[in-house]
Order: structure tokens, then sequence, then C-alpha cells
């Protein structure tokens, strides 16, 4: 069409005065929004590329710019809002399928802030965390019923200091300083970081002690070395940001080291399969972890990742029986680089509920001790992940939230492989931006801030031990939540 | 609202007396014991646990029972006599008193399990008696076995202890080992069964504090069967001990360091064994780790064992006189029955064990994997 | 003595150093805005941004052990001082013949145009205690070090 009907998303305004023409916005941004005109003899800027990723905001150095909402307004209508009418017209223009990026963005209710933590006064004391010890290191695995003194052996477990793991992000999705900064800091803070289904690149080695691979549909980058030195080993049958369906990595983003990492040619598309091809069903699931462990001498625990969807307690029923030490369930609202605008929006259910629910079931078939629990699928803060243990997890996975302390500012456009800020891209010119010293420090001090704020939490209730909180639902109240709600969350209403 | 309904927490008094010997001595004791800390009472539950008191019915099972009305009473006493040989069935001995004119009725009967009743649990009598108090104190509206150990019995009301202890006429009683409690419920309950001691089988727990850990507890025992009916951090208290020590077969020592585990920071100056062998356990048992204050008495047939959280949150003093063991809440209420030649404060986590001489461990079942003998159980 | 190196790898060639250099050798050293604005000149940096299609870095004058711009001066306005072994111009004394310029082998020189002076990096010595293009590099690409990395 020589005309389109798609008007820019944003609008870009630049303050005259402030502006210096100093171009170091023409330098960083990466869709080519900004450009010197030698004939104007300053900056101008192509709004309709721009994604609002706040490169150039944050980098210009008189704060000359600023970015809105592209001010043109269609007649009010809450059946057609903006959004749906601009896609509709996107897919009339190209015919393809809309695909973005990151967790579903949608109204949804969140459920995290409908549930209020409890705290002591008078009947038992509270507890300082500056004076008395808080213990929240926890342990990931397969826990025998009882224990058994003249046995030597015991299941393998995984050592948390802080009950929260990085999420799979694979590399092909992201970069490999991304990979470098996750792996750094699990390092340092005694936690996990997970390579998604992109395979283990050779010069995160080190890091093995801390690492879980993944065995996806697709099976990219996974070897016998892989295996070996790996923590752990995750069978990811799902994500909660597209459930049902495989990663898709575009051939642009798989350079050499990429292809070598996930064992495919240089340039070509790397698409995961729907399902596992040799997961057709529950008892096929139990002969590959056994396969793997049987590879790995049964020396490390074996993970299986879910998304939540509609039947999730009867499904971690059956992963549990099948022998999965580790059960990791991820939300709705899950990240992902690249997945159908649709299936991110519409498929999948709220990870408050799937946890509560798989907790209470396992419980209910006095099989809870035989696997951990990881919630995943947008925990934004301590308190999400201090609800999240009192709901029944273990620990939790953090993705999207990894991201921003990496600079991520969720524009959504992963796919396209231009992330301003060096984490969703494989252009070198682009991935030196991430900065694996900066970023590892960052992952710290984000840990470490949730880490002090938990332990206040936990001793603001009375507890000083993370198992004392591990599925204690009567520290938790709902605040506006219905009837079943309540009931399906296994939680009182505030106020009883 | 009674216990079950809602959660009622509660702050207390706790005391308890044995003679290592075996001699056994009056109740009065116990109760001018308990009644010096009249203050840490509310007058909203008193109770007492007593052993050795029923030497001529020593094989049987004492069930002591309270009944709302006749009826539930008839009803009650079909499902025992289906069940059990009853070889006497009587109202317990008590002082009227215008204190307790909304007394239920109470009665005890002495009891054997049929052994067409323990084929259904292979002949495990233990098992059996246990399943059925849980079924019928979770089933049967309107009665409420609160005791059912044998040679031994739990006395409680809803009043202050001292005048719960004059009601049931304990002093006329000769045991060897009496624990009390007093209770200050920040609720009005006004149900008998919802006072200390909680018992079971002959375990019997007397509490004081606030498990904050209870709905993970709570949750956890649910997948062994065990149903909280009362919601009491007593109830929860008693059952973990009752996993633990009875059907997992644990020794003592293990079974405080599950409860009451030592800092992870604390075990790296071990030796790695022991370091691993305790990590074990706390991971395995992580929904038996008991948060918040109490200092606990958990008594058997066999002796009693005190205890407090990690944190030493809560009061508790021991002290010895010979053959006989005090602890209680507080120094007075020991000095004021007993002129000691020790007297100590034990720290958090750190075990009090007063057994019968000869004894070698609490669980009178003897199912214990190594003997449970308790050197220092607090580390 | 201390030099300033640059890790190529973390460069975003964002021209920040850039920036930053030329205003605190400005005439309004603490306000980027009144540098650019305010100043009758446009002010200059006294480092060079290469770029590439796939990566940048930041370079400056090496205060060389050997200096070749201090043989080359005309006039002696180009000493490097024992103590601190910085390379520096006196600007009193540039002619503004470029000779240093030419003779540098890295190309670390330039000429103001409007002074008719070369410039080149001095460490920020005496206005800043670390140069500003190392605290202000947002990548942290830029290192202050003794030895060579």
């Amino acid at each position: 069409m020589a005309v389109s009907w798609r008007m820019p998303e944003y609008k870009i305004n630049r303050d005259k005065d402030r502006c210096i023409d100093c171009q170091v916005c023409v330098n960083q941004c990466a869709n080519d929004v900004h450009t010197w005109d030698e004939d104007l003899n300053r900056v101008v800027s192509d709004e309709s590329l721009c994604v609002n990723c706040h490169r150039c905001i944050v980098y210009c150095p008189t704060r000359a710019l600023n970015i809105e909402k592209w001010p043109t307004a269609f007649k009010d209508n809450a059946n057609w809002d903006s959004g749906a009418i601009k896609q509709l017209y996107a897919q009339a223009e190209s015919g393809g399928i809309l695909l973005t990026g990151m967790g579903n963005d949608r109204p949804y209710p969140v459920y995290w802030d409908n549930l209020l933590l409890n705290a002591s006064q008078v009947t038992n004391p509270s507890i300082d965390p500056l004076r008395e010890p808080i213990e929240i290191k926890t342990f990931l695995g397969r826990k025998p019923a009882r224990f058994d003194p003249s046995s030597d052996e015991f299941p393998p477990q995984m050592e948390l200091d802080i009950p929260v793991l990085f999420s799979a992000m694979s590399f092909g999705s992201v970069s490999l300083n991304v990979h470098k900064s996750l792996a750094r800091a699990a390092s340092e803070l005694n936690v996990f970081w997970n390579t998604g289904e992109g395979g283990l690149h050779r010069d995160l080695f080190e890091y093995a002690a801390n690492t879980v691979v993944q065995v996806a549909s697709g099976r990219f980058g996974v070897d016998a070395e892989m295996l070996a030195r790996a923590a752990a080993v995750e069978i990811k049958i799902g994500q909660g940001a597209k459930p049902g369906i495989g990663g898709h990595l575009p051939g642009e983003k798989v350079g050499n080291e990429v292809s070598r990492t996930r064992m495919i040619p240089p340039g070509t598309d790397a698409i995961s399969p729907a399902p596992h091809h040799d997961i057709y069903s529950i008892e096929d699931l139990r002969q590959l972890i056994f396969s793997l462990k049987e590879a790995t001498e049964y020396s490390k625990p074996v993970m299986v990742k879910v998304a939540a969807v509609h039947n999730i307690a009867a499904i971690a029923s059956g992963i549990a029986r099948a022998g999965a030490d580790v059960i990791a369930i991820d939300g709705f609202r899950g990240g992902s680089g690249a997945t159908p605008l649709r299936i991110r929006d519409n498929v999948g259910i709220p990870i408050e509920f799937a946890l509560a629910a798989v907790d209470t079931r396992l419980r209910e078939e006095k099989i809870r001790n035989q696997v951990s629990l990881v919630a995943a699928g947008s925990i934004r803060n301590s308190a999400d992940v201090v609800k999240a243990i009192a709901l029944g997890a273990d620990a939790v996975y953090i993705g999207t939230a990894a991201l921003l302390a990496l600079g991520c500012h969720l524009c959504q456009k992963c796919y396209t492989g231009k992330c301003n800020w060096g984490i969703a891209t494989q252009n070198p010119r682009l991935v030196s931006r991430l900065n694996p010293e900066i970023g590892s420090r960052h992952l710290v001090n984000l840990l470490r801030a949730w880490e002090h704020e938990i332990k206040e939490m936990l001793g603001g209730m009375g507890i000083n031990a993370l198992e004392s909180l591990r599925g204690n639902r009567l520290m938790l109240r709902g605040i506006g939540l219905n009837e079943k709600e309540l009931q399906i969350m296994g939680i009182k209403a505030a106020g009883e | 609202m009674r216990e079950g309904q809602i959660r009622i927490p509660s702050g207390c008094a706790i005391s308890g007396i044995i003679n290592r010997r075996g001699h056994g001595f009056s109740g009065s004791a116990i109760i001018n014991s308990i009644a010096l800390m009249h203050e840490r009472s509310n007058g909203m539950g008193g109770g007492f646990a007593a052993y050795g008191i029923y030497p001529g019915y020593a094989e049987y099972y004492a069930l002591h029972i309270f009944f709302e009305s006749e009826s539930v009473k008839a009803e009650m006493e079909k499902n025992l006599y289906a069940s059990f040989q009853i070889h006497l069935a009587e109202e317990i001995p008590t002082r009227k008193s215008r204190k307790f004119k909304d007394a239920p009725i109470i009665w005890r009967y002495f009891a054997t399990p049929l052994p067409a009743a323990l084929e259904r649990y292979d002949g495990d009598e233990e098992e059996f008696m246990a399943r059925f108090v849980l079924r019928v104190n979770s089933t049967l509206r309107g009665a409420y076995i609160f005791s059912s150990g044998k040679n031994m019995g739990a006395f409680k009301a809803v009043g202050y202890p001292e005048d719960v202890g004059e009601f049931y006429r304990l002093d006329e009683y000769k045991g060897y080992l009496w624990t009390a409690h007093g209770r200050f419920p920040t609720n009005t309950p006004g149900w008998w069964g919802g006072a200390h001691p909680f018992a079971l089988l002959d375990w019997s727990v007397v509490h004081n504090g606030e498990i904050s850990s209870y709905d993970a507890n709570r949750r956890y025992l649910e997948m062994f069967d065990y149903v909280c009916s009362l919601q009491t951090d007593t109830e929860v208290i008693t059952y973990l001990f009752d996993l633990l020590l009875r059907k997992h077969g644990l020794s003592l020592r293990d079974a405080i360091l599950v409860v009451a585990p030592p800092l992870w920071s604390r075990l790296e100056e071990l030796e790695k064994n022991e370091r691993e062998r305790i990590q074990n356990l706390r991971i395995v048992y992580a929904g038996a780790l008991l948060n918040g204050p109490f200092s606990i008495i958990l008594a058997t047939g066999n002796g009693l064992l005190a205890l407090n959280d990690r944190l030493k949150l809560r009061s508790l003093v021991a002290a010895e006189d010979n053959e006989y063991l005090y602890v209680a809440s507080e120094e007075a209420a020991i000095r004021v029955v007993a002129n000691p030649q020790k007297l100590w404060f034990p720290a958090g986590g750190e075990a009090v064990l007063g057994l019968l001489y000869g004894k070698e461990s609490l669980y009178t079942g003897g199912r214990c994997f190594d003997g449970g003998k308790l050197e220092n159980a607090g580390i | 003595m201390k030099r300033v190196y640059n890790l190529s790898e973390y460069c975003v060639g964002c021209g920040l150093c850039e920036v930053h250099c030329a205003t605190i050798h400005s005439e309004y050293p603490d306000n980027i805005w009144k540098a650019y604005r305010l100043a009758d000149k446009r002010p200059m940096s006294r480092l060079f941004v290469e770029r590439n299609a796939t990566s940048s870095l930041s370079v400056q004058c090496r205060q060389c052990d050997e200096p070749a711009c201090v043989y080359a001066c005309i006039t002696g306005a180009i000493t490097k001082k024992s103590e601190t072994g910085l390379v520096s111009i006196d600007e009193d004394k540039c002619v503004g013949c470029s000779t240093c310029l030419i003779a540098c082998p890295y190309g670390l020189i330039k000429i103001d145009p409007y002074q008719k002076v070369s410039l080149k990096c001095d460490m920020c010595k005496d206005i800043a205690q670390t140069p500003v293009c190392v605290t202000r590099c947002p990548n942290e690409a830029l290192v202050c070090r003794e030895e060579e990395i």
C-alpha cells in the first residue's frame, strides 16, 4: 500500500532549547529513528520507527527528549479499543501472525495484589532481622517421606541461599552477555540460573555448579557434556507466554556462536516443535525423565517445566508420579522473546491459582514431598515471593524481573533482534551495550535487596525459618476476591 | 465460638513434676505450683495430666469423655461397646462448685480393644486407638474423648487451673508424673474440650506460646491422615511427636532436631557426616519445624520432656531435687513446692528430659531405631 | 602512572565521553547545557570516538613514555612532567603550527579552530579527581589504571 493506515505508536518530543545536537541519540537508536540532517544542521527524528525503548531518553545528557503515545485518538469505543483496531490493520496489510515479546500485558487481575500478609501483634513476638537470624535457605529436590538413619543415600538436592532462581531465557533469544550476567550473579548469590533451550555456551562452563540446563522440544544444544556439567536438568514442556507451542528463533539471530551452541547450521530458523515428539503422554515423560536420570547417574535433580493451564493440578500430580524431582509452573504472565500475540494474551491461567491448586492437590494425594514446586509467571517483587511461598511454592523463577534489572524497558520488541539495551539481540554492536560486570552487579543488588525485604516480612510474621512459611496459608488474607477465588487459593478473607 | 471453628491463640502458664522413682504423690503439689502462677491465666481454661493414677487398671485404656447430652452419651457408648471390652464405666468424681455449673457430663471408661476391631490395623493397637479417637472427635458432635492413655488421665475445664484441680479432686489421686496448664486465650471459648493439656494415647502436651508455623505444620500432618480439628497449637505439637516418635521411629534427639533445629550457620562448625545428617533431617521434616515462641512439656508414661523454641522466646525453668525433677514457667512456681538443690534456665532448643529411672526413651512403645538416649540434644 | 584505557567490548559508541570532556574543559564546566548554548564557540572534547558497523572505542592521548609530540614541538609548549608523567600543552606558548598533530603516531591531538592551539587529553588535571570520560561512561568501558590491561 502506498499509504499505510497505521499511524506511529509514539510521538517524540525534542525540546529544541535543551538539545545540544551532541548526536548521542543518533548513535544509540538501533531503529534508526534519530539521524543527523546536514542540510537542516540538526538531529531529526522519524517517529514511525520508534519502539519507546527509552534508550535515547536515558542517554540524552540534557534530558531534551521525551516520548508520549501518539496523540491521535479513535472515537471512544469500549469494545474496539485502539489496540484492537491497529492490530486488525496490521493483519489486513501483512497477512501474518502478530508477534510480540515479553509477558501478557492485558488488564487481567493481578492476584498477588489481592493477597495481604500477616504480622505478629501481642500474642507472639515479631522477630527483628537485624538482631536475630532469619533463615531463608531452601533445598529443591525430591524428599523421602521419612528419614532413614540407616541409609547413606539421599535424593540429590539444589541448595539455594535465597528462594529465587533466574528463569530460562535461551542464548539466541538473549545475548551471551545476558547469560554471563545471570551466571555470575547466580554464582555469587548461591542460587541458580537456567540456560533456556539454546544450550550452554562454553564460556559459561565455569559457572556450571549453579546452572540448570534445559531439554526442550527442539533439543537444541543437548549433549553429554552439557548434561554432565549442569547442576540440574529441566525438561521444558511449556512456558506461560505460549502454552501449547514451541520456541521460535528467527534465522537472523542465529549467528556463529548461537549456531555452535545450539548445534544447528548458522542462519537457519530454530523452530522448536509444539510437543516433544517423544512425549505424547505421561508415560512418555516418565521415560524421558528416567533417561536423563540414567544419563546423569541419578546425581542431579530432573525438573519439569509446564505452563499453567486448566487441569494443572492433575497434570502436576502426574508429573510427580512420573519421577520428576522439581515441577516449575509458569503462569500466563510469563515472558518470552517471541510469541504470537493472541496466544500470549489468551492462553493459560494465573500462577496464583495454579500454584495453590497444585500444592493443595499434591498434599491431598499425600505426595507433596516427592517434588519441589517453583512458581513463575510474573514475580515482580519480594512481596510476591513471600506470597508465593505462603501459597505453597518452594522457590520462584524470575525472568522479566531479571531482565529489567539488566536494563530492559519492556518495549516488547524482542523478536526484532534490535534490542537497544543489548539484551534480546545478537547484533555485536548492540550486544556490547550490556556489560556483564554491571549486569551481574545489578542482579546481585536486586536479590540482596529482596533478601532483606523477605527477612523483614518473615520476621514481622514471627517466622525465622522459610520452612514455616511454605504452604502456611493462614498467613495470607484475600482482599477484593470472591468466595470461589478464596476457596481455590485456600485462604480466608481479610477480617476473618 | 469454640476451638475448631476459629483459631484461638493463647498465652499461659505451665508446670510439670516427676518422681523418677515412680513413687506416686498427691495432685496437691502440682495444684499449688500452678496456683502460684494465677496471674498468667485469665480463667478461660486450666487442666492437668496425671500418670500412674490408675494402678488397678493399668492394662486398660482409660478413656475420659465429655458429653453434651445423655443422647450423645448413649450413641457414643454404642460405638464403644462395638469396638471395646469395657471393664469399668463411671462418672469421674468431681466436687460440685458454682464455678463449674455449666459442666458437661464427664465419664471414664477402662477399655481394651476387641480383637476383631484390631484386624484392620494388623493388630497395631496404638494405631487403632489413635484412629478411633481422631475419628470420633472429628465426626461425633457433642462427644469428645479428651484422654485415651493407659494408667494416666487428662483433667481439664474452663476455669482457673487451681479451681479445675479442686473440681476434679486431684488431691485424692496419687501419680508419679503431673503436668498442669493455665490458659489466657484472647477470645472467650466456652468449650471444655479446648483447654489444655491435649492428650492422645499416653502423650500429653501443655504449651505456652503461639506457633507461627501452625498452618504449615497442620497441612504437613494432614498428609499423614491427622485431622487437626481443634485448630490449636497443642494438638499439632502432639501429633508431630506422635508422627516422629511413634510412626516414624525417630530417636528423641532426632525429633528435637526436627522441631527445633540448629541454625544452618551453626551446622558449618560440625564434621561432614553429622552436618549432612542433621541437614537431611531438616530437609525431610521441613513441615515439622516449629516456629514461633513456645515452651512445651510433653509427657508419656516414661517421663517428661520440656523444650523451648530455638530463640528462647518463652520462659522455662528447670530444677532437680533428689528423685524429683521440676519444670515450670516461673522459678517461684517451683520454689513454692520444693527446695531444690539444682535450678537452671534451659537455653533455646535445649531439651530438659526427666525419665523414670531405668527407662531409656520417652516413647513407651519402644519402637525407636537407636534407643533414643538423649545426650546433648540442643547443640 | 595512571592512564585511561578502553574496554572496547563494552563501548556503546554513544559519545557521552565526548560531551562530558568538552563540557568540563569549557567555560561552564558544571553545566552541559550552558557549555553548549552560551559559549561563543562550540566546546571541543580532547578525545576521539572511533566507530564502525559492529564496534566502537573511545581513545585519548596515551601520555607516552617517549612522547613524539614533545620532541616535535617547535616552541617547547608541550612538556612531560617527570613527577606525574602527564604530557601537557601550555596554550600560551602554542603557536598552532600542527607539527605535534602530524608527529603523534596515534593521531590523538586536535586543533582548536577558534583559538588556533593544539588540544589533547590532560587527564582532567586540576579539574576532576578521576577523568570525567571514565566516571561518566554509562557502560564502564573506560578505566583509569596503573598498568596496561
